[in-house]
C-alpha cells in the first residue's frame, strides 16, 4: 500500500495542463479527485511517473448555465453538485445519484471530470451522462473537439480520451420540465460500487411514455444505455407486462462479472428490477 | 454540621465508584488526536521493514534473488529464512503447540505469506525494495477445501512433520491432521440418541471471518548493543507474554527485554498471537543495531495476520415429542489453515469448544473436533470471543431452532423448556464445566415481554399469509438467541499459556495526598479499564476514582499479567483489582484505629473512610489514611500503602443473556432490513453501565457483519477474493441497525465483585440471532438451514432454491 516514486506538477491553467500532458507523454497522468488513481497507485497497480495534479486550476471548477444545458467543469466535485441549485432545479436525477455516491469524504474530493474520464464501470455517472445525452469536451495543446457520453466508452477503463488529452467539460442538456426521473441503486453499504444500478429520465402525455432513456452502472464493462428496454416503454402505461419486457430487454445487454457482490445471475436479476422500479419511480414524478 | 457537610449520596456520588456511568477518561486524549500508538513511535535512525510476500497458495520456493534490491537507494537488508537460520529464527513456535514459519522455508503455504523481510531507511524505499525482489516458484496443487483435507490423496501441506504421527494434542491422523479432541460419554450419548422420540442433524458452518481492529498490527524494535536491551513497542493484547515468548525463542534474558503495549486500536483477538513481523523486525535491529519499524497494512492484516471462526459443525439434537433435549452430538471440521497457530490456552486445541450445551440442562453430550491444515492463512484467534465459546454458542442455538422447527414448537418455548433453572447452580455440564449462576428464564421472558413476542409471531403469521397469496414479496424472521458464555480464564487448575497459569495481577500505590497509581496486567485496547479500573478502587477503598492514575502495557513497571481477551479483564485483572484494594484496607483499617486510638474492630467502613462504631462523628477519612500512612504508622509497621495481588480464578465466570432479533426480507433482491434488535445481557455486577451499553453495541455491530455480509474467502486456487474493505464488508453507521439494550443482574458467586465480564457477549449472542431471524423467515417455505453469510445475494439464492420465484 505505499506508492513507488513520482514527480508531482501542479498547474494554474488548462493549457498548461494539456502541454505538460503533451510533453510528458505516455508517463504523465492527470489527477482529479484521486479517489481511482491513489488506490491503484497504492496498490503499484499504476505507477505514473508524472502526476499532474488539476486541483489548482480555477478554470475546471464550477456549473454555468448555457441556454439549453448545464456546463460543469471537470474538477467540480460531487459535494458542489449537490451544493448547486440550478442542479437540483434543472436536473435534479444528477443530484439524486450524487449522493449515492460512496459517502460525504468521498464526495468532497471525488470529482465529476474523474468520474466520467476513468472509465470504471463502478462509476456511477457515465450512465447517468449518457441517459441524459451528455456531451464530453476533450482538450489538447492544439484545440478541443467534443464526444458524446455514448460514444466515449469503450471497455473498462478504455474510453476515447488520447494520449494529451484532458477532459475539462461535461455539458448536460437540460431535460423538459415535467420530466420523471430515478436513480436506483442496489449496494451492500455506503461507500461500495453499486451491485446493479438503473437511470431513468422520461416523458409523459397522458399517462403514456412519451419519452425514455434507461442507463445502467456496473452492469457490464462499460455503463450502457438499455435502448431496447427504452423503445419497449415508450407508447406504453407502464403496465406490469411492459416493465416485465423492459426489464428482459434491459437484463439481455448486462454482461456484469460474479463478485463479492453476487453472481452474474443475481447482478443481472437485480438489475432487471433496478429498472423497473427507477421507471415506476420516474413515472410517479413525471407531471 | 454545618450545610456544607456533604450528604451520604453526594460522598458517594462523589468516588464515582461501581456503578456509576463515569464518562471514559481516555477518551479526553483519543477524541483529541493525542493518543498514543505504536505508530506514533519515533525513534531517531529509525528503520522500516516490510514483507515480500507470496503470490501463491501453495508452491515451493526455488530461489530469493535480491541482488537488484539491495541496489535500490536506502535498501539496506532482504532478509529471508536463509538469515533466520542463522539465528535459529526461521520458524517459530505457535501457541496451539505447533511450529510456524517466520519466512518461507523452501516452500510457501498460503497466498501473502511472509517470504522475505526488506529492512531500509524509510518505507518507500522498502516497498521499492520489495518490488525488486525476484522469488522463483514452482506451484503445488492447492487444498483449500477442508472437506478434502483428510482425503487420501490430498497434497501434503507440512512436509516438515513428514512422519510425526503424533502432535502437540495427540494422535494425527492423516498427512494433513492436526489433533482430535473429544470430550463427553459417547456410549450414553448414543444410547440418548436411540431412545429418543425425535431427532435432528444439520451441518452448521461457521465462515471464515477476521477481527481487523481499526489499528493493524506493528511494532517497533529497538535493540540495544551496549547494554543488551531489547525494547518491544507493540500492539500486544498480552505484553508480559510476548516478553517471556521472546526470552524464551531469542535467548535474551527476561529482564533485559522491555515490551511497551502503548494505545491500541482494537486487538478483538488479533493481537494475542506472536507474528512473522515481531521477529522479523526484533532480528533486524540486532542485526543493524537500529530500531526498526514494521506496520501491517490492511491487506496484510486481512489476509496474514488471523482469522477466526472456519468451523464446520455436523450438530445433532435427540429429544423427546414434548420436546425435553435427551442429547447432544457434535462433530467439527476446524480448519486451521497453513500452520495451527490458535490462541488457545495450551491446553485446549479447540479452546472451551465444549461449552457447546449451551444454556440448556442436556444429560448427556459427546463432541468431537478434528484440526485439519489447508493452504490458508494461519490464526483461529478468539474473535471476540472466549476461545471457541462464538462458534459452540452458534452451533447450540441453531440446532435448538432446527429442532424447534422439527417439533413443531415455538424456538422460545423450546428453549424454556430445557433451560438450566436456578437451582441448579452450581451446575455440572455434561460436558465438564461447573457453570457459576445464572437466571435464564428471568432474562428470556423479559425479553420477549419487551418486544411483544406472541405479537410478532402473530404478525407474522398473518405476513405468511399474505406473502402465499401473492400479496407481498417480503418475509418476516424472528431470531430468538440465548447464549451462556464461559469467560475468565482462567484457573489454574486448567488453564495456562506456555505453562504460564492464567491468573492476572494489580499493584495499587497510594500517594500520601490521597491519590495513587494503579498499574495492572491486563491491557485496554478500547475497553476502557482507564475508567472502570479506577471505578473499581473507588469503591472499595473510598478513594475517587479521578485520583487514581490505572497504567497497563509496560512489562517494567506493570506486574505480570496475561492480557486481555477473552472478556478475562473484569473476572479476573477486576477480581486482583478488588483485592489488592481490599489489602490496602485491611492496613489503612489498622492505621485508622491507632489514630482515632481504638481497637481496629471497633471500626467499621463508611463509604470513604471509618468510622467508629456507635461514635459515627469520630471518623477518618482514607484521605487523612493516606496522609498517616507517611507519617505516623502503628509502631512496628512498615511507613506507605501499597499493596499487589496476584489473582488465580477459582473458576471461570459464566456471563449470559437474550437476544431477539427482527427482520424483514425482500425476497425478489434478498435485500434484508432488521427493524428491531433487542439485546439483555447478565454480567453480574455491572461496574460502569455506559461502558457496558458501548460493548454491547461494538459486539452488537461486529455480529450483525458476521452474520450479514462478513467473510474471508478463497477461491479454488487459494486466493483470498476478500482481502480489502471494499470486499471485505464492515458496515457502517448507515448500515448498522439500531440496538435496544437491557439488563438483569445475577452476580457470580465466587467473584470478589460479583462481576461477569460483558465485552464479547454481543458478538457470541449477536451471531444466533441475526442467523436465526434469516433462518426464521425463510423456515415457512420449506428450510431447515442457511449457512451464513446472510448476505443479499445468498438471501435471494436462498428464496431461489425455495421456489419463490416459480
Amino acid at each position: 500500500m505505499i506508492p513507488g516514486s513520482f514527480s508531482y506538477h501542479r498547474p494554474a491553467t488548462v493549457s498548461d495542463a494539456v502541454k505538460l500532458l503533451a510533453d510528458l507523454g505516455d508517463e504523465a497522468r492527470p489527477l482529479a479527485g484521486g479517489h481511482s488513481l491513489v488506490p491503484m497507485m497504492k496498490l503499484r497497480l499504476a505507477s505514473p511517473e508524472h502526476l499532474v495534479d488539476l486541483g489548482r486550476i480555477e478554470g475546471l471548477k464550477g456549473i454555468r448555465r448555457l441556454s439549453n444545458a448545464l456546463e460543469i467543469g471537470a474538477m467540480t466535485t460531487q459535494h458542489d453538485l449537490l451544493g448547486s441549485d440550478e442542479i437540483a432545479r434543472s436536473i435534479p436525477i444528477l443530484h439524486e445519484a450524487a449522493l449515492l455516491i460512496a459517502d460525504p469524504q468521498v464526495r468532497y474530493m471525488g470529482t465529476v471530470g474523474g468520474n466520467v474520464a476513468n472509465g470504471d464501470p463502478g462509476n456511477d455517472l457515465p450512465a447517468l451522462m449518457m441517459t441524459l445525452g451528455a456531451s464530453y469536451t476533450l482538450t489538447r495543446s492544439s484545440g478541443s473537439r467534443t464526444v458524446a457520453a455514448r460514444d466515449f466508452y469503450q471497455g473498462a477503463y478504455f474510453t476515447a480520451l488520447e494520449p494529451g488529452e484532458l477532459l475539462t467539460a461535461v455539458t448536460v442538456p437540460i431535460p423538459p420540465s415535467g420530466h420523471g426521473y430515478a436513480y436506483e441503486k442496489l449496494k451492500r453499504k455506503i461507500g461500495d460500487y453499486a451491485t446493479a444500478a438503473a437511470a431513468v429520465v422520461l416523458t409523459m402525455k397522458a399517462g403514456v411514455v412519451e419519452s425514455c432513456a434507461i442507463g445502467l452502472t456496473n452492469l457490464a464493462e462499460t455503463a450502457l444505455l438499455a435502448d431496447a428496454a427504452a423503445r419497449a416503454v415508450i407508447g406504453s402505461k407502464l403496465e406490469a407486462a411492459t416493465l416485465k419486457t423492459a426489464a428482459a430487454a434491459a437484463e439481455a445487454i448486462m454482461t456484469p462479472a460474479a463478485d463479492a457482490r453476487g453472481p452474474v445471475e443475481y447482478r443481472k436479476h437485480v438489475g432487471g428490477i433496478m429498472v423497473t422500479r427507477a421507471l415506476a419511480r420516474a413515472a410517479a414524478r413525471a407531471t | 454540621m454545618n450545610d456544607m457537610t456533604p450528604t451520604r449520596e453526594q460522598r458517594t456520588a462523589a468516588l464515582e465508584g461501581m456503578g456509576c456511568k463515569r464518562k471514559r477518561v481516555e477518551d479526553i486524549r483519543f477524541t483529541q488526536g493525542k493518543g498514543n500508538y505504536v505508530d506514533d513511535v519515533k525513534l531517531p535512525g529509525m528503520l522500516h521493514g516490510d514483507f515480500v510476500r507470496s503470490p501463491h497458495a501453495h508452491a515451493r520456493v526455488k530461489a530469493i534473488h535480491s541482488e537488484e534490491a539491495l541496489k535500490v537507494p536506502g535498501v539496506l537488508a532482504v532478509i529471508t529464512a536463509e538469515t533466520l537460520k542463522t539465528v535459529n529464527l526461521a520458524w517459530m513456535p505457535t501457541l496451539a503447540g505447533d511450529v510456524q514459519m517466520v519466512l518461507a522455508d523452501g516452500k510457501v503455504l498460503f497466498q501473502n505469506q511472509e517470504v522475505a523481510f526488506v529492512v531500509a531507511t524509510d518505507r518507500y524505499a522498502a516497498d521499492d525494495g520489495i518490488a525488486k525482489v525476484e522469488v522463483e516458484y514452482e506451484p503445488l496443487p492447492v487444498l483449500v477445501d477442508p472437506f478434502k483435507a483428510m482425503d487420501p490423496d490430498a497434497p501434503v501441506l507440512r512436509e516438515d512433520l513428514a512422519g510425526k504421527t503424533t502432535g502437540a494434542h495427540g494422535p494425527r491422523k492423516h498427512h494433513n491432521h492436526i489433533f482430535e479432541w473429544t470430550v463427553g460419554d459417547k456410549d450414553l450419548t448414543d444410547a440418548a440418541f436411540r431412545k429418543a422420540d425425535v431427532t435432528i442433524k444439520e451441518l452448521i458452518s461457521y465462515h471464515r471471518v477476521h477481527p481487523s481492529p481499526l489499528e493493524t498490527c506493528q511494532c517497533v524494535c529497538s535493540f540495544d548493543k551496549i547494554r543488551g536491551e531489547l525494547t518491544i513497542w507493540g500492539t500486544f493484547q498480552a505484553p508480559h507474554v510476548i516478553r517471556t515468548v521472546v526470552a524464551l525463542i531469542a535467548k535474551i534474558p527476561e529482564h533485559k527485554i522491555h515490551v511497551i503495549s502503548p494505545d491500541i486500536g482494537g486487538g478483538f483477538g488479533n493481537k494475542v498471537g506472536a507474528y512473522p513481523g515481531y521477529i522479523c523486525a526484533a532480528v533486524a535491529s540486532i542485526v543493524t543495531g537500529k530500531p526498526v519499524k514494521w506496520v501491517e497494512d490492511r491487506i496484510e492484516n486481512l489476509t496474514a495476520t488471523s482469522f477466526a471462526r472456519d468451523y464446520h459443525m455436523t450438530a445433532e439434537l435427540a429429544a423427546t415429542k414434548e420436546g425435553k433435549v435427551t442429547g447432544l452430538r457434535v462433530h467439527v471440521l476446524a480448519d486451521h489453515g497453513a500452520f495451527d497457530a490458535c490462541a488457545d490456552p495450551s491446553k485446549w486445541p479447540a479452546g472451551f469448544f465444549n461449552i457447546v450445551t449451551g444454556s440448556y440442562d442436556i444429560p448427556v453430550a459427546h463432541l468431537a473436533v478434528d484440526g485439519i491444515y489447508t493452504n490458508k492463512a494461519p490464526g483461529g484467534v478468539a474473535y471476540r470471543c472466549s476461545f471457541r465459546v462464538t462458534e459452540a454458542a452458534y452451533c447450540i442455538e441453531r440446532a435448538m431452532d432446527i429442532l424447534a422447527q422439527k417439533l413443531n414448537m415455538d424456538p422460545a418455548e423450546l428453549r424454556l423448556k430445557n433451560f438450566v433453572r436456578p437451582e441448579q447452580f452450581p451446575y455440572h455440564s455434561a460436558l465438564g464445566w461447573e457453570y457459576d449462576s445464572g437466571d435464564y428464564a428471568t432474562a428470556m421472558k423479559k425479553v420477549m415481554e419487551t418486544v411483544k413476542y406472541a405479537g410478532l409471531r402473530q404478525e407474522q403469521a398473518d405476513k405468511r399469509a399474505a406473502f402465499k397469496r401473492g400479496e407481498t414479496r417480503e418475509i418476516m424472521g424472528v431470531g430468538v438467541s440465548f447464549f451462556t458464555e464461559i469467560v475468565g480464564a482462567g484457573p489454574s487448575k486448567n488453564c495456562d499459556i506456555l505453562g504460564i497459569a492464567m491468573f492476572d495481577s494489580c499493584e495499587i500505590r497510594l500517594h500520601p495526598t490521597g491519590a495513587g497509581i494503579a498499574r495492572v496486567g491486563s491491557k485496554s485496547q478500547g475497553q476502557g479499564h482507564e475508567t472502570t479500573w479506577a471505578q473499581i478502587i473507588a469503591t472499595e477503598i473510598g478513594i475517587p476514582a479521578d485520583n487514581i492514575m490505572v497504567e497497563e502495557g509496560n512489562t517494567d513497571t506493570a506486574p505480570y499479567g496475561l492480557g486481555t481477551y477473552g472478556s478475562r479483564s473484569t473476572p479476573v485483572a477486576g477480581a486482583a483489582i478488588a483485592m489488592a484494594a481490599r489489602k490496602i484496607k485491611a492496613k489503612a483499617q489498622m492505621i485508622a484505629a491507632y489514630k482515632l486510638e481504638v481497637h481496629e474492630d471497633d471500626l467499621e467502613w463508611d463509604i470513604d473512610g471509618f468510622r467508629v462504631k456507635g461514635l459515627p462523628e469520630k471518623t477518618m477519612s482514607m484521605k487523612d489514611i493516606c496522609w498517616a500512612a507517611y507519617n505516623s504508622v502503628p509502631p512496628g509497621m512498615e511507613p506507605g500503602l501499597e499493596a499487589v495481588s496476584y489473582y488465580d480464578p477459582p473458576n471461570m465466570t459464566y456471563p449470559f443473556g437474550a437476544y431477539i432479533c427482527v427482520m424483514d426480507i425482500d425476497v425478489d433482491t434478498g435485500v434484508y432490513k432488521v427493524r428491531r434488535f433487542m439485546a439483555l445481557d447478565d454480567c453480574g455486577t455491572r461496574i460502569n453501565p455506559m461502558i457496558i451499553e458501548g460493548q454491547v453495541h461494538g459486539g452488537l455491530t461486529e455480529a450483525f457483519a458476521i452474520a450479514m455480509g462478513q467473510e474471508i474467502r478463497y477461491d479454488d486456487a487459494g486466493n483470498v477474493v476478500t482481502g480489502s474493505f471494499m470486499d471485505f464488508f464492515m458496515p457502517t453507521a448507515v448500515e448498522t441497525p439500531h440496538w435496544e439494550t437491557d439488563f438483569t443482574v445475577t452476580p457470580s458467586p465466587h467473584h470478589p465483585i460479583g462481576a461477569k465480564g460483558v465485552g464479547e457477549s454481543p458478538n457470541v449472542g449477536g451471531v444466533p440471532a441475526f442467523s436465526n431471524a434469516v433462518n426464521d423467515a425463510f423456515s415457512f417455505l420449506g428450510s431447515t438451514h442457511i449457512q451464513m453469510p446472510h448476505d443479499y445475494w445468498r438471501n435471494w439464492k436462498a428464496a431461489k432454491s425455495l421456489g419463490v420465484f416459480a
